[in-house]
Protein backbone atom coordinates (compact mmCIF):
# COMPACT_ATOMS: atom_id res chain seq x y z
CA UNK A 1 0.00 0.00 0.00
CA UNK A 2 1.18 3.49 -0.81
CA UNK A 3 1.53 5.71 2.23
CA UNK A 4 2.28 8.88 0.26
CA UNK A 5 1.59 9.65 -3.37
CA UNK A 6 2.59 13.00 -4.80
CA UNK A 7 1.52 13.88 -8.34
CA UNK A 8 2.76 16.92 -10.23
CA UNK A 9 3.04 18.96 -7.06
CA UNK A 10 4.26 22.49 -7.81
CA UNK A 11 4.64 25.68 -5.88
CA UNK A 12 5.43 29.14 -7.17
CA UNK A 13 5.83 32.24 -5.06
CA UNK A 14 4.98 35.72 -6.25
CA UNK A 15 8.00 37.94 -5.66
CA UNK A 16 9.04 41.53 -6.25
CA UNK A 17 7.44 44.75 -5.05
CA UNK A 18 4.31 44.29 -7.20
CA UNK A 19 4.34 40.51 -6.74
CA UNK A 20 4.29 40.07 -10.50
CA UNK A 21 7.36 37.87 -10.84
CA UNK A 22 6.97 34.15 -10.20
CA UNK A 23 9.69 32.17 -8.43
CA UNK A 24 9.26 28.40 -8.60
CA UNK A 25 10.05 26.65 -5.32
CA UNK A 26 8.92 23.19 -6.42
CA UNK A 27 8.57 21.96 -9.99
CA UNK A 28 6.06 19.20 -10.72
CA UNK A 29 7.15 16.70 -8.10
CA UNK A 30 6.10 13.06 -8.58
CA UNK A 31 6.92 10.70 -5.74
CA UNK A 32 5.54 7.64 -4.00
CA UNK A 33 6.42 6.22 -0.61
CA UNK A 34 5.29 2.74 0.38
CA UNK A 35 3.81 1.96 3.78
CA UNK A 36 6.44 0.99 6.32
CA UNK A 37 9.26 2.61 4.36
CA UNK A 38 11.81 5.00 5.77
CA UNK A 39 12.19 7.51 2.98
CA UNK A 40 14.91 10.13 2.84
CA UNK A 41 14.27 13.38 1.03
CA UNK A 42 17.67 14.80 0.26
CA UNK A 43 18.85 18.09 -1.06
CA UNK A 44 20.94 21.12 -0.20
CA UNK A 45 19.44 24.06 1.65
CA UNK A 46 16.85 25.81 -0.51
CA UNK A 47 16.26 22.74 -2.71
CA UNK A 48 12.52 22.54 -2.00
CA UNK A 49 12.42 19.97 0.81
CA UNK A 50 10.66 22.15 3.37
CA UNK A 51 8.31 23.50 0.69
CA UNK A 52 7.26 19.93 -0.10
CA UNK A 53 6.62 19.18 3.57
CA UNK A 54 4.68 22.41 4.06
CA UNK A 55 2.50 21.50 1.09
CA UNK A 56 1.85 18.04 2.48
CA UNK A 57 0.96 19.49 5.89
CA UNK A 58 -1.43 22.10 4.45
CA UNK A 59 0.67 25.00 5.70
CA UNK A 60 0.95 26.39 2.18
CA UNK A 61 -1.20 25.65 -0.87
CA UNK A 62 0.08 24.18 -4.15
CA UNK A 63 0.09 26.09 -7.42
CA UNK A 64 -0.60 22.79 -9.19
CA UNK A 65 -0.72 19.08 -8.50
CA UNK A 66 -2.00 16.98 -5.65
CA UNK A 67 -0.89 14.69 -2.85
CA UNK A 68 -2.53 11.80 -1.05
CA UNK A 69 -1.55 10.29 2.27
CA UNK A 70 -2.86 6.82 3.13
CA UNK A 71 -5.10 7.00 0.07
CA UNK A 72 -6.88 10.25 0.97
CA UNK A 73 -6.25 13.85 0.02
CA UNK A 74 -3.48 15.30 2.17
CA UNK A 75 -5.74 18.14 3.35
CA UNK A 76 -8.41 15.74 4.68
CA UNK A 77 -8.67 16.20 8.48
CA UNK A 78 -9.09 12.42 8.81
CA UNK A 79 -5.63 11.99 7.29
CA UNK A 80 -4.19 14.43 9.79
CA UNK A 81 -5.24 12.15 12.64
CA UNK A 82 -2.87 9.57 11.20
CA UNK A 83 0.19 11.69 10.54
CA UNK A 84 2.80 13.33 12.73
CA UNK A 85 5.07 16.23 11.83
CA UNK A 86 8.29 17.63 13.24
CA UNK A 87 9.20 20.97 11.57
CA UNK A 88 12.76 22.10 10.99
CA UNK A 89 14.30 23.75 14.05
CA UNK A 90 10.99 23.74 15.85
CA UNK A 91 9.95 26.31 18.40
CA UNK A 92 7.40 25.28 20.97
CA UNK A 93 5.36 27.27 23.46
CA UNK A 94 8.19 27.87 25.89
CA UNK A 95 5.92 28.82 28.78
CA UNK A 96 4.68 25.20 28.89
CA UNK A 97 6.30 22.18 30.46
CA UNK A 98 6.90 19.06 28.35
CA UNK A 99 3.84 17.20 29.77
CA UNK A 100 1.64 20.29 29.23
CA UNK A 101 2.82 20.66 25.64
CA UNK A 102 2.22 17.02 24.87
CA UNK A 103 -1.21 17.18 26.50
CA UNK A 104 -2.11 20.19 24.35
CA UNK A 105 -1.07 18.49 21.11
CA UNK A 106 -2.77 15.25 22.14
CA UNK A 107 -6.02 17.13 22.68
CA UNK A 108 -5.70 18.74 19.27
CA UNK A 109 -5.21 15.29 17.77
CA UNK A 110 -8.31 13.93 19.47
CA UNK A 111 -6.63 11.63 22.03
CA UNK A 112 -8.96 10.87 24.93
CA UNK A 113 -8.18 12.18 28.43
CA UNK A 114 -7.46 8.72 29.85
CA UNK A 115 -5.20 7.75 26.95
CA UNK A 116 -3.39 11.10 27.10
CA UNK A 117 -2.14 10.64 30.63
CA UNK A 118 -0.75 7.19 29.97
CA UNK A 119 0.70 8.08 26.57
CA UNK A 120 2.48 11.21 27.82
CA UNK A 121 4.22 9.24 30.57
CA UNK A 122 5.27 6.52 28.13
CA UNK A 123 6.53 8.97 25.54
CA UNK A 124 8.56 11.08 27.94
CA UNK A 125 10.20 7.86 29.06
CA UNK A 126 10.80 6.83 25.44
CA UNK A 127 12.50 10.10 24.51
CA UNK A 128 14.50 10.19 27.73
CA UNK A 129 12.71 13.14 29.33
CA UNK A 130 10.89 11.39 32.15
CA UNK A 131 12.81 13.36 34.76
CA UNK A 132 12.12 16.90 33.47
CA UNK A 133 9.04 17.36 35.65
CA UNK A 134 7.32 20.69 35.23
CA UNK A 135 10.37 22.57 33.97
CA UNK A 136 9.33 25.07 31.30
CA UNK A 137 10.56 24.44 27.76
CA UNK A 138 12.43 27.76 27.76
CA UNK A 139 14.96 26.06 30.03
CA UNK A 140 15.48 23.10 27.69
CA UNK A 141 18.62 22.50 25.61
CA UNK A 142 18.33 22.18 21.83
CA UNK A 143 18.68 18.41 21.98
CA UNK A 144 15.94 18.17 24.63
CA UNK A 145 13.67 20.35 22.51
CA UNK A 146 14.23 18.12 19.50
CA UNK A 147 13.25 15.11 21.59
CA UNK A 148 10.12 16.92 22.76
CA UNK A 149 9.52 17.70 19.08
CA UNK A 150 9.66 14.03 18.15
CA UNK A 151 7.40 13.21 21.10
CA UNK A 152 4.75 15.70 19.95
CA UNK A 153 4.93 14.27 16.43
CA UNK A 154 4.06 10.77 17.69
CA UNK A 155 1.86 11.58 20.71
CA UNK A 156 -1.22 10.33 18.83
CA UNK A 157 0.53 7.20 17.53
CA UNK A 158 0.44 8.22 13.85
CA UNK A 159 0.98 5.83 10.95
CA UNK A 160 3.06 8.22 8.86
CA UNK A 161 5.66 10.53 10.39
CA UNK A 162 7.17 13.52 8.59
CA UNK A 163 10.43 14.89 9.95
CA UNK A 164 12.02 18.03 8.53
CA UNK A 165 15.78 18.07 9.11
CA UNK A 166 15.45 16.22 12.43
CA UNK A 167 19.20 16.27 13.14
CA UNK A 168 19.82 19.84 12.08
CA UNK A 169 21.74 21.95 14.57
CA UNK A 170 22.34 19.10 17.01
CA UNK A 171 25.70 18.11 18.47
CA UNK A 172 26.97 14.56 17.78
CA UNK A 173 25.36 13.22 20.97
CA UNK A 174 22.03 14.83 20.13
CA UNK A 175 22.20 13.50 16.58
CA UNK A 176 22.88 10.01 17.84
CA UNK A 177 19.92 10.20 20.23
CA UNK A 178 17.54 11.41 17.54
CA UNK A 179 18.83 8.78 15.14
CA UNK A 180 18.11 6.12 17.74
CA UNK A 181 14.58 7.45 18.16
CA UNK A 182 13.95 7.33 14.41
CA UNK A 183 15.39 3.83 14.27
CA UNK A 184 12.92 2.87 17.03
CA UNK A 185 10.01 4.23 14.99
CA UNK A 186 11.28 2.40 11.95
CA UNK A 187 11.47 -0.84 13.93
CA UNK A 188 7.87 -0.22 15.07
CA UNK A 189 6.82 -0.34 11.42
CA UNK A 190 5.99 3.34 10.98
CA UNK A 191 6.28 5.03 7.60
CA UNK A 192 8.88 7.77 7.97
CA UNK A 193 9.46 10.56 5.48
CA UNK A 194 12.35 12.71 6.49
CA UNK A 195 14.18 15.49 4.80
CA UNK A 196 17.82 16.08 5.43
CA UNK A 197 20.95 17.51 3.96
CA UNK A 198 23.08 15.32 6.26
CA UNK A 199 23.72 12.41 3.98
CA UNK A 200 25.20 10.03 6.52
CA UNK A 201 21.90 10.12 8.42
CA UNK A 202 20.01 9.15 5.29
CA UNK A 203 22.49 6.39 4.56
CA UNK A 204 22.14 5.01 8.05
CA UNK A 205 18.34 5.06 8.25
CA UNK A 206 16.68 5.09 4.85
CA UNK A 207 15.31 2.28 2.71
CA UNK A 208 14.98 4.63 -0.24
CA UNK A 209 15.97 8.19 -0.91
CA UNK A 210 15.03 10.92 -3.36
CA UNK A 211 17.31 13.77 -4.31
CA UNK A 212 15.85 17.18 -4.99
CA UNK A 213 17.76 20.20 -6.21
CA UNK A 214 16.48 23.64 -7.20
CA UNK A 215 12.89 22.45 -6.81
CA UNK A 216 13.33 19.50 -9.19
CA UNK A 217 13.52 15.82 -8.42
CA UNK A 218 16.90 14.49 -9.60
CA UNK A 219 16.63 10.84 -8.67
CA UNK A 220 14.84 8.26 -6.55
CA UNK A 221 16.13 4.87 -5.54
CA UNK A 222 17.44 2.59 -2.85
CA UNK A 223 20.62 3.83 -1.23
CA UNK A 224 22.72 1.18 -3.03
CA UNK A 225 21.50 2.51 -6.39
CA UNK A 226 23.01 5.83 -5.53
CA UNK A 227 26.24 4.19 -4.44
CA UNK A 228 26.55 2.40 -7.74
CA UNK A 229 25.65 5.54 -9.63
CA UNK A 230 28.83 7.08 -8.32
CA UNK A 231 31.93 5.86 -10.15
CA UNK A 232 33.77 3.44 -7.81
CA UNK A 233 37.31 4.40 -7.04
CA UNK A 234 40.26 2.47 -5.61
CA UNK A 235 43.10 3.81 -3.54
CA UNK A 236 46.50 2.32 -4.39
CA UNK A 237 49.74 2.93 -2.51
CA UNK A 238 53.19 1.81 -3.68
CA UNK A 239 56.88 2.56 -3.33
CA UNK A 240 58.63 3.85 -6.44
CA UNK A 241 58.02 7.42 -7.55
CA UNK A 242 59.59 6.76 -10.96
CA UNK A 243 56.59 4.65 -11.98
CA UNK A 244 54.19 7.58 -11.77
CA UNK A 245 55.06 8.92 -15.22
CA UNK A 246 53.97 5.65 -16.83
CA UNK A 247 50.51 5.63 -15.20
CA UNK A 248 49.52 9.32 -15.03
CA UNK A 249 46.77 8.93 -17.66
CA UNK A 250 45.00 6.29 -15.59
CA UNK A 251 44.71 8.23 -12.33
CA UNK A 252 42.09 10.49 -10.78
CA UNK A 253 44.56 12.05 -8.37
CA UNK A 254 48.00 11.35 -6.92
CA UNK A 255 50.18 12.34 -3.97
CA UNK A 256 53.90 11.68 -3.81
CA UNK A 257 55.88 11.80 -0.55
CA UNK A 258 59.51 10.82 -1.19
CA UNK A 259 59.28 7.34 -2.75
CA UNK A 260 55.76 6.68 -1.42
CA UNK A 261 53.01 7.24 -3.97
CA UNK A 262 49.29 7.31 -3.08
CA UNK A 263 46.80 7.53 -5.91
CA UNK A 264 43.09 7.10 -6.55
CA UNK A 265 42.11 5.35 -9.71
CA UNK A 266 38.73 4.58 -11.31
CA UNK A 267 37.99 0.89 -10.73
CA UNK A 268 37.85 0.37 -14.51
CA UNK A 269 41.54 1.36 -14.78
CA UNK A 270 42.70 -0.71 -11.80
CA UNK A 271 43.89 -3.78 -13.75
CA UNK A 272 45.92 -1.70 -16.19
CA UNK A 273 47.46 0.26 -13.32
CA UNK A 274 48.49 -2.87 -11.41
CA UNK A 275 49.90 -4.42 -14.61
CA UNK A 276 51.95 -1.31 -15.37
CA UNK A 277 53.24 -1.11 -11.76
CA UNK A 278 54.35 -4.76 -12.02
CA UNK A 279 56.21 -3.98 -15.24
CA UNK A 280 57.80 -0.93 -13.58
CA UNK A 281 58.81 -3.15 -10.60
CA UNK A 282 57.14 -0.83 -8.12
CA UNK A 283 56.58 -2.31 -4.65
CA UNK A 284 52.85 -2.46 -3.94
CA UNK A 285 51.78 -1.56 -0.37
CA UNK A 286 47.99 -1.48 -0.47
CA UNK A 287 44.95 -1.63 -2.75
CA UNK A 288 41.69 -0.47 -1.09
CA UNK A 289 38.31 0.25 -2.70
CA UNK A 290 36.66 3.61 -1.95
CA UNK A 291 32.88 3.32 -1.95
CA UNK A 292 30.92 6.16 -3.42
CA UNK A 293 28.70 7.85 -0.90
CA UNK A 294 25.45 9.73 -1.27
CA UNK A 295 27.53 12.81 -0.74
CA UNK A 296 29.58 11.99 -3.85
CA UNK A 297 26.35 11.53 -5.79
CA UNK A 298 25.03 14.73 -4.41
CA UNK A 299 28.17 16.70 -5.25
CA UNK A 300 28.40 15.12 -8.69
CA UNK A 301 24.84 16.16 -9.53
CA UNK A 302 25.40 19.66 -8.19
CA UNK A 303 28.59 20.01 -10.26
CA UNK A 304 26.75 18.82 -13.38
CA UNK A 305 24.15 21.49 -12.70
CA UNK A 306 26.78 24.18 -12.41
CA UNK A 307 28.45 23.08 -15.64
CA UNK A 308 25.14 23.16 -17.49
CA UNK A 309 24.44 26.61 -16.10
CA UNK A 310 27.83 27.86 -17.35
CA UNK A 311 27.10 26.47 -20.84
CA UNK B 1 -14.32 20.23 17.42
CA UNK B 2 -15.24 21.40 20.95
CA UNK B 3 -12.17 19.74 22.42
CA UNK B 4 -9.85 21.37 19.88
CA UNK B 5 -11.49 24.77 20.28
CA UNK B 6 -11.34 24.62 24.07
CA UNK B 7 -7.72 23.42 23.92
CA UNK B 8 -6.68 26.44 21.81
CA UNK B 9 -8.77 28.81 23.95
CA UNK B 10 -7.28 27.49 27.17
CA UNK B 11 -3.73 27.60 25.80
CA UNK B 12 -4.16 31.23 24.68
CA UNK B 13 -5.44 32.15 28.13
CA UNK B 14 -2.60 30.23 29.80
CA UNK B 15 -0.02 32.02 27.64
CA UNK B 16 -1.37 35.43 28.64
CA UNK B 17 -1.39 34.50 32.33
CA UNK B 18 2.14 33.07 32.21
CA UNK B 19 3.35 36.11 30.30
CA UNK B 20 2.30 38.00 33.45
CA UNK B 21 -0.47 39.92 31.73
CA UNK B 22 -2.46 39.87 34.94
CA UNK B 23 0.30 41.89 36.63
CA UNK B 24 -1.58 44.92 35.29
CA UNK B 25 -3.99 44.34 38.18
CA UNK B 26 -1.27 45.53 40.55
CA UNK B 27 -1.03 48.71 38.48
CA UNK B 28 -4.81 49.11 38.71
CA UNK B 29 -4.82 48.77 42.51
CA UNK B 30 -1.88 51.17 42.82
CA UNK B 31 -3.76 53.67 40.64
CA UNK B 32 -6.81 53.52 42.90
CA UNK B 33 -4.72 53.78 46.07
CA UNK B 34 -2.69 56.68 44.65
CA UNK B 35 -5.93 58.49 43.82
CA UNK B 36 -7.09 58.25 47.46
CA UNK B 37 -5.60 61.56 48.68
CA UNK B 38 -7.30 63.22 45.74
CA UNK B 39 -10.69 61.83 46.71
CA UNK B 40 -10.33 63.04 50.30
CA UNK B 41 -9.82 66.61 49.08
CA UNK B 42 -13.00 66.61 47.06
CA UNK B 43 -16.25 67.68 48.68
CA UNK B 44 -18.52 64.96 50.02
CA UNK B 45 -20.63 63.36 47.33
CA UNK B 46 -18.17 63.99 44.51
CA UNK B 47 -15.67 61.39 45.62
CA UNK B 48 -17.94 58.59 44.37
CA UNK B 49 -18.33 60.31 41.01
CA UNK B 50 -14.56 60.68 40.78
CA UNK B 51 -13.88 57.08 41.79
CA UNK B 52 -16.42 55.66 39.34
CA UNK B 53 -14.93 57.67 36.49
CA UNK B 54 -11.33 56.80 37.33
CA UNK B 55 -12.10 53.14 38.12
CA UNK B 56 -14.28 52.30 35.13
CA UNK B 57 -12.18 54.29 32.66
CA UNK B 58 -9.10 52.43 33.90
CA UNK B 59 -10.81 49.04 33.48
CA UNK B 60 -11.69 50.02 29.91
CA UNK B 61 -8.34 51.55 28.97
CA UNK B 62 -6.17 48.85 30.55
CA UNK B 63 -8.30 46.21 28.80
CA UNK B 64 -7.91 47.91 25.43
CA UNK B 65 -4.14 48.21 25.91
CA UNK B 66 -3.93 44.49 26.78
CA UNK B 67 -6.12 43.66 23.78
CA UNK B 68 -3.81 45.52 21.43
CA UNK B 69 -0.57 44.28 22.99
CA UNK B 70 -1.63 40.64 23.04
CA UNK B 71 -4.02 40.65 20.09
CA UNK B 72 -1.54 41.89 17.49
CA UNK B 73 0.61 38.80 18.04
CA UNK B 74 -2.21 36.27 18.33
CA UNK B 75 -1.70 34.89 14.82
CA UNK B 76 1.41 36.67 13.51
CA UNK B 77 3.55 35.41 16.40
CA UNK B 78 2.42 31.84 15.76
CA UNK B 79 3.38 32.22 12.11
CA UNK B 80 6.70 33.88 12.87
CA UNK B 81 7.70 31.32 15.47
CA UNK B 82 6.29 28.49 13.36
CA UNK B 83 4.27 27.07 16.24
CA UNK B 84 1.37 27.01 13.78
CA UNK B 85 3.11 24.29 11.77
CA UNK B 86 2.59 21.70 14.47
CA UNK B 87 -1.03 22.80 14.90
CA UNK B 88 -2.14 22.87 11.28
CA UNK B 89 -0.55 19.45 10.68
CA UNK B 90 -3.19 18.09 13.07
CA UNK B 91 -6.91 17.76 12.44
CA UNK B 92 -7.39 21.42 13.34
CA UNK B 93 -9.36 23.55 10.89
CA UNK B 94 -8.01 27.01 10.31
CA UNK B 95 -11.27 28.59 11.49
CA UNK B 96 -11.01 26.62 14.74
CA UNK B 97 -7.59 28.12 15.35
CA UNK B 98 -8.86 31.66 14.78
CA UNK B 99 -11.97 31.11 16.91
CA UNK B 100 -9.90 29.53 19.69
CA UNK B 101 -7.46 32.43 19.69
CA UNK B 102 -10.34 34.91 19.81
CA UNK B 103 -12.06 33.17 22.71
CA UNK B 104 -8.76 32.74 24.57
CA UNK B 105 -7.94 36.44 24.57
CA UNK B 106 -11.53 37.32 25.39
CA UNK B 107 -11.43 34.93 28.35
CA UNK B 108 -8.24 36.63 29.54
CA UNK B 109 -9.91 40.03 29.36
CA UNK B 110 -13.07 38.84 31.10
CA UNK B 111 -11.08 37.35 33.98
CA UNK B 112 -8.95 40.49 34.15
CA UNK B 113 -12.01 42.76 34.15
CA UNK B 114 -13.76 40.57 36.74
CA UNK B 115 -10.80 40.88 39.13
CA UNK B 116 -10.61 44.63 38.50
CA UNK B 117 -14.32 44.92 39.17
CA UNK B 118 -13.89 43.27 42.56
CA UNK B 119 -11.02 45.69 43.30
CA UNK B 120 -13.14 48.59 42.13
CA UNK B 121 -16.05 47.71 44.45
CA UNK B 122 -13.67 47.23 47.38
CA UNK B 123 -12.24 50.69 46.66
CA UNK B 124 -15.75 52.10 46.49
CA UNK B 125 -16.53 50.58 49.86
CA UNK B 126 -13.34 51.94 51.42
CA UNK B 127 -13.37 55.46 50.01
CA UNK B 128 -17.12 56.16 49.97
CA UNK B 129 -17.88 54.22 53.12
CA UNK B 130 -20.79 52.15 51.92
CA UNK B 131 -22.32 50.57 48.85
CA UNK B 132 -25.79 51.63 47.74
CA UNK B 133 -28.34 50.01 45.49
CA UNK B 134 -27.43 52.27 42.55
CA UNK B 135 -23.88 50.93 42.63
CA UNK B 136 -25.18 47.69 41.13
CA UNK B 137 -26.04 49.77 38.04
CA UNK B 138 -22.32 50.30 37.52
CA UNK B 139 -22.16 46.69 36.34
CA UNK B 140 -23.99 47.74 33.17
CA UNK B 141 -21.06 50.01 32.29
CA UNK B 142 -18.66 47.14 32.97
CA UNK B 143 -20.77 44.85 30.78
CA UNK B 144 -20.53 47.41 27.98
CA UNK B 145 -16.77 47.55 28.49
CA UNK B 146 -16.71 43.78 27.94
CA UNK B 147 -18.71 44.26 24.72
CA UNK B 148 -16.09 46.80 23.70
CA UNK B 149 -13.39 44.17 24.33
CA UNK B 150 -15.30 41.68 22.15
CA UNK B 151 -15.06 44.06 19.22
CA UNK B 152 -11.47 45.16 19.88
CA UNK B 153 -10.23 41.55 20.15
CA UNK B 154 -11.88 40.77 16.81
CA UNK B 155 -10.26 43.83 15.20
CA UNK B 156 -6.74 43.11 16.47
CA UNK B 157 -7.13 39.46 15.49
CA UNK B 158 -8.14 40.49 11.97
CA UNK B 159 -5.05 42.67 11.57
CA UNK B 160 -2.89 39.94 13.05
CA UNK B 161 -3.87 37.55 10.24
CA UNK B 162 -2.28 39.66 7.51
CA UNK B 163 -0.19 42.46 8.99
CA UNK B 164 2.94 42.91 11.05
CA UNK B 165 2.54 43.50 14.81
CA UNK B 166 3.59 47.16 14.54
CA UNK B 167 1.09 48.00 11.80
CA UNK B 168 -1.59 45.92 13.52
CA UNK B 169 -1.11 47.96 16.69
CA UNK B 170 -1.30 51.24 14.78
CA UNK B 171 -4.42 50.19 12.82
CA UNK B 172 -6.18 48.77 15.88
CA UNK B 173 -5.46 51.83 18.01
CA UNK B 174 -6.58 54.13 15.19
CA UNK B 175 -9.87 52.23 14.91
CA UNK B 176 -10.34 52.43 18.67
CA UNK B 177 -9.90 56.20 18.62
CA UNK B 178 -12.18 56.61 15.59
CA UNK B 179 -14.75 54.33 17.22
CA UNK B 180 -14.68 56.37 20.41
CA UNK B 181 -15.78 59.35 18.33
CA UNK B 182 -18.37 57.34 16.38
CA UNK B 183 -21.26 59.62 17.33
CA UNK B 184 -19.29 62.71 16.23
CA UNK B 185 -18.76 61.07 12.86
CA UNK B 186 -22.52 60.62 12.50
CA UNK B 187 -23.12 64.23 13.54
CA UNK B 188 -20.56 65.38 11.00
CA UNK B 189 -22.39 63.37 8.31
CA UNK B 190 -25.70 65.07 9.07
CA UNK B 191 -24.08 68.48 8.75
CA UNK B 192 -22.25 67.63 5.50
CA UNK B 193 -23.47 67.56 1.93
CA UNK B 194 -22.84 65.53 -1.23
CA UNK B 195 -20.10 62.92 -1.35
CA UNK B 196 -18.63 64.01 2.00
CA UNK B 197 -21.94 63.24 3.69
CA UNK B 198 -22.07 59.73 2.22
CA UNK B 199 -18.43 59.03 2.96
CA UNK B 200 -18.81 60.18 6.57
CA UNK B 201 -22.01 58.18 6.94
CA UNK B 202 -20.39 55.05 5.47
CA UNK B 203 -17.40 55.47 7.76
CA UNK B 204 -19.69 55.97 10.77
CA UNK B 205 -21.45 52.68 10.10
CA UNK B 206 -18.38 50.66 9.10
CA UNK B 207 -16.21 51.82 12.00
CA UNK B 208 -16.94 50.27 15.38
CA UNK B 209 -19.19 52.51 17.47
CA UNK B 210 -17.50 52.57 20.86
CA UNK B 211 -19.23 55.81 21.82
CA UNK B 212 -22.56 54.06 22.38
CA UNK B 213 -20.77 51.46 24.49
CA UNK B 214 -19.42 54.09 26.85
CA UNK B 215 -21.96 54.86 29.59
CA UNK B 216 -19.43 55.53 32.35
CA UNK B 217 -20.43 59.20 32.76
CA UNK B 218 -24.11 58.26 32.86
CA UNK B 219 -23.81 55.54 35.52
CA UNK B 220 -21.50 57.78 37.54
CA UNK B 221 -24.41 60.19 37.79
CA UNK B 222 -26.76 57.32 38.73
CA UNK B 223 -28.56 57.57 35.41
CA UNK B 224 -30.39 54.38 34.51
CA UNK B 225 -29.39 52.63 31.29
CA UNK B 226 -32.42 51.31 29.40
CA UNK B 227 -32.78 47.59 28.70
CA UNK B 228 -33.34 48.55 25.08
CA UNK B 229 -29.82 49.97 24.87
CA UNK B 230 -28.42 46.91 26.64
CA UNK B 231 -30.13 44.63 24.11
CA UNK B 232 -29.13 46.81 21.15
CA UNK B 233 -25.48 47.04 22.22
CA UNK B 234 -25.32 43.30 22.90
CA UNK B 235 -26.64 42.44 19.44
CA UNK B 236 -24.43 45.11 17.85
CA UNK B 237 -21.26 43.81 19.54
CA UNK B 238 -22.08 40.20 18.71
CA UNK B 239 -22.79 40.89 15.05
CA UNK B 240 -19.85 43.26 14.60
CA UNK B 241 -17.42 40.80 16.22
CA UNK B 242 -18.82 37.92 14.21
CA UNK B 243 -18.39 39.86 10.96
CA UNK B 244 -14.80 40.83 11.80
CA UNK B 245 -13.83 37.33 12.97
CA UNK B 246 -15.39 35.90 9.80
CA UNK B 247 -13.24 38.29 7.74
CA UNK B 248 -10.19 37.13 9.73
CA UNK B 249 -11.06 33.48 9.03
CA UNK B 250 -11.54 34.18 5.30
CA UNK B 251 -8.12 35.81 5.06
CA UNK B 252 -6.43 33.13 7.14
CA UNK B 253 -8.06 30.26 5.19
CA UNK B 254 -6.32 31.44 2.02
CA UNK B 255 -3.02 32.44 3.51
CA UNK B 256 0.23 30.67 2.66
CA UNK B 257 2.17 30.52 5.91
CA UNK B 258 5.76 30.95 4.78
Amino acid sequence: MRAIEITGLSKEYAVGFWKKQRRPALKSLNLTVEAGETFGFLGPNGAGKTTTLKLLMGIIFPTAGSATILGRDASDPEVKRKIGFLPEQPYFYDYLSAPELLDYYARLSGVSAAARKQRIGELLEQVGLSDVGNKQLRKFSKGMLQRVGIAQAIIHDPEVIFLDEPMSGLDPVGRHEVRELIQGLKDAGKTIFFSTHILSDAEALCDRVAVIHKGELRGVGVVNDFHSAVAEQTEVIWLGASAVAAVTGLLTESHITGETVRVTVPSANLDRLLETLRQQRARLISVAPIHGTLEDYFLARTREEQKEAVR
Amino acid sequence: MTSRLSAITWNTFREAVRDRILYNLVFFVLLLVASAPLFSQISIGLERLMLVNVGLSSISLIGVVITILVGIGLVSKEIEKKTLYTILSRPVRRWEFIAGKYLGLLLTLVVNAALMTVGFYVALLIFVGSLKRADAGLLVAIYFILLQFMIMVAITLLFSTFSTPVFSAIFAFALFVIGAFGEDLKNFATLSHGITKWLALAAAYIMPNFASLNVIARVAHDERVSMQLVAFNTIYALLYSLAVVTAAVMIFERRNLK
